[in-house]
């Protein structure tokens, strides 16, 4: 099995630790990743609203580069880029108008796109791909011990119908038990973190958060696992904000889920970026670990 | 026609000016004519994490939309505060692209210039858009700085604590870095400069003084 590789500018900075242990995660499962030669930033959600033609030509050139490099699924971790990418290729499917525009568009650059290229988030790619079977004969080590709160954040199971429920989904669960860990309750598994407000309206952001660091300590949880690099900074970087802002003391270990898989599957601290983390993990999440 | 004598019941030529710009954006989204179809029933407010730091619900931007208030929706600090998680898009039980349309409400108001100076959103969303033109890859620090500088440049130091422990693990680039495709990019948005002039020429169909449903009718599939 063989994919492209679409990073995203965040796991570039902020969120390295996931490009690192996602790299990792593969390795150890013997299964290629070919990073998109010189792909460009997304759009994300904020180029789409200053201007939504450029926006979607910009994000179909990655696309166009993808399908001349062959690859038909490309992998995008980051939750922004995989909604981004997704909307893209469904923009450009739906509307003739809008293909015919950025078919225009691209040609001006000597590219083209032809709808052949299929975006997957890399926890559909683990679970419904490689397979839960063939994760758990290559893991090395139990996570038995450990209770998660499943974070899925809003952007890899929305607006699009992808490849689990919109609201309560269950694939990070299911790998994760598999592997022996438990999933606590988390009724907001899908609430948004606030994404950027917490640069525009912290003090509505900071509330969110609180949200989710509440409901996750009262059910238990060692750890937060999240898919996103936003959720991931938000929850992790900003809750000593939190803590001064709102009287509370939480810390909580927020880790990609990429990392807690790789430390199932014996991947060492160092390649999965835990010194990277803020908040230091505990036990039993340290013995793992060790 | 002069405000002044306008007749019963017609709009102020502002608001038939920007009601044309913003239903010029909604046609631009793949399924924006079924905001035709809300029921007023308020799950998109209710489902939102954010509503309740919003002035105006997303219930009633629709509601205000009907009634020819375009102007108060786009100086409201509601469309800067939608955070696209998207829960109100999923669950509208009309299918109405929700969070779509605030994004074509936002390029209604800067493009009309409109948004309260208090929540320069705007500042972001263009500081951005210059940084991927420029380099085709977001660069989080520069965004931040120029973010910042220009709404309050103290919030700097604030957060200079927590900038320094990112840095101390290797979590903060530096300096920005250009793709090799640079050229491309730019050559993508001169194509799409050109492309974007004839849409000033050919207005959408707009009948001019509707208000209610029967404006609303005039968003075309």
């Amino acid at each position: 099995m063989e994919y492209l590789y679409f990073p995203g500018c965040s796991l570039e900075s902020a969120g390295k630790a996931y490009d690192e242990s996602l790299r990792g995660v593969f390795r150890s499962l013997g299964v290629r990743l070919t990073e998109l030669p010189d792909w460009n930033c997304c759009g994300a959600t904020i180029y789409m609203s200053v201007d939504e033609t450029t926006s979607l030509a910009i994000t179909a050139r990655n696309l166009a580069l993808a399908e001349q490099n062959g690859g038909h699924a490309v992998i995008a971790p980051c939750s922004a880029c995989y909604t981004v990418l997704l909307k893209a290729n469904r923009f450009l499917r739906d509307s003739p108008e809008l293909k015919e525009k950025v078919d225009r568009i691209l040609g001006g650059a000597g590219l083209k796109y032809d709808l052949g290229v299929v975006i997957r988030h890399p926890l559909d790619v683990l679970v419904n791909d490689i397979g839960m079977e063939t994760i758990a004969r290559a893991a090395k080590r139990s996570l038995e011990g450990i209770c998660f709160a499943p974070y899925y954040g809003c952007q890899i199971v929305r607006p699009e119908r992808g490849f689990d429920d919109r609201e309560f989904p269950t694939t990070m669960d299911r790998l994760f038990e598999r592997l022996g860990a438990a999933s606590a309750y988390f009724p907001l598994k899908t609430r948004c973190c606030g994404g950027m407000l917490m640069t525009t309206f912290p003090e509505v952001c900071l509330r969110l958060v609180k949200d989710l660091l509440d409901c996750a300590a009262e059910n238990g949880a060692h750890c937060i696992v999240t898919t996103c690099p936003m959720c991931q900074m938000n929850v992790e970087a900003y809750q000593k904000r939190v803590n001064k802002t709102f009287g509370t003391s939480y810390q909580v270990p927020v880790l990609f889920f990429t990392q807690l898989l790789g430390l199932a599957l014996g991947c060492s601290e160092q390649e999965l970026g835990l010194p990277r983390n803020l908040v230091a993990l505990k036990a039993p999440l340290a013995a793992v670990a060790a | 026609m002069n405000d002044g004598d306008r007749i019963p019941g017609s709009l102020p030529a502002s608001e038939q000016e920007l009601r044309k710009r913003f239903l010029e954006e909604a046609h631009l989204v793949p399924g924006g004519e079924r905001i035709s179809r809300c029921l007023q029933c308020g799950t998109c407010t209710g489902s939102c994490p954010v509503s309740y730091a919003m002035d105006i619900s997303p219930r009633m931007v629709i509601a205000l939309f009907r009634a020819g208030q375009i102007e108060e929706i786009l100086r409201s600090r509601t469309i800067w505060i939608c955070a696209s998680c998207y829960m109100c898009t999923t669950r509208c039980p009309q299918a109405i692209k929700i969070t779509d349309l605030l994004y074509a409400l936002k390029r209604t108001a800067m493009d009309a210039k409109l948004y309260p100076d208090r929540f320069p959103v705007y500042v972001l969303s263009k500081s951005f858009v210059r940084i991927v033109n420029r380099f085709g890859r977001n660069h989080e620090i520069l965004l931040l700085l120029l973010y910042y500088l220009r709404r309050n440049p103290l919030e700097l130091l604030r957060l200079l604590p927590l900038g320094i422990s990112l840095f101390r693990r290797g979590r903060v680039s530096l300096f920005p870095k250009k793709i090799k495709g640079v050229k491309v990019i730019r050559q993508i948005l001169d194509a799409a400069e050109v492309l974007e002039l004839p849409r000033e020429k050919e207005p959408v169909e707009y009948v001019e003084g509707t208000v209610g449903y029967r404006a609303v009718g005039q968003v075309r599939a």
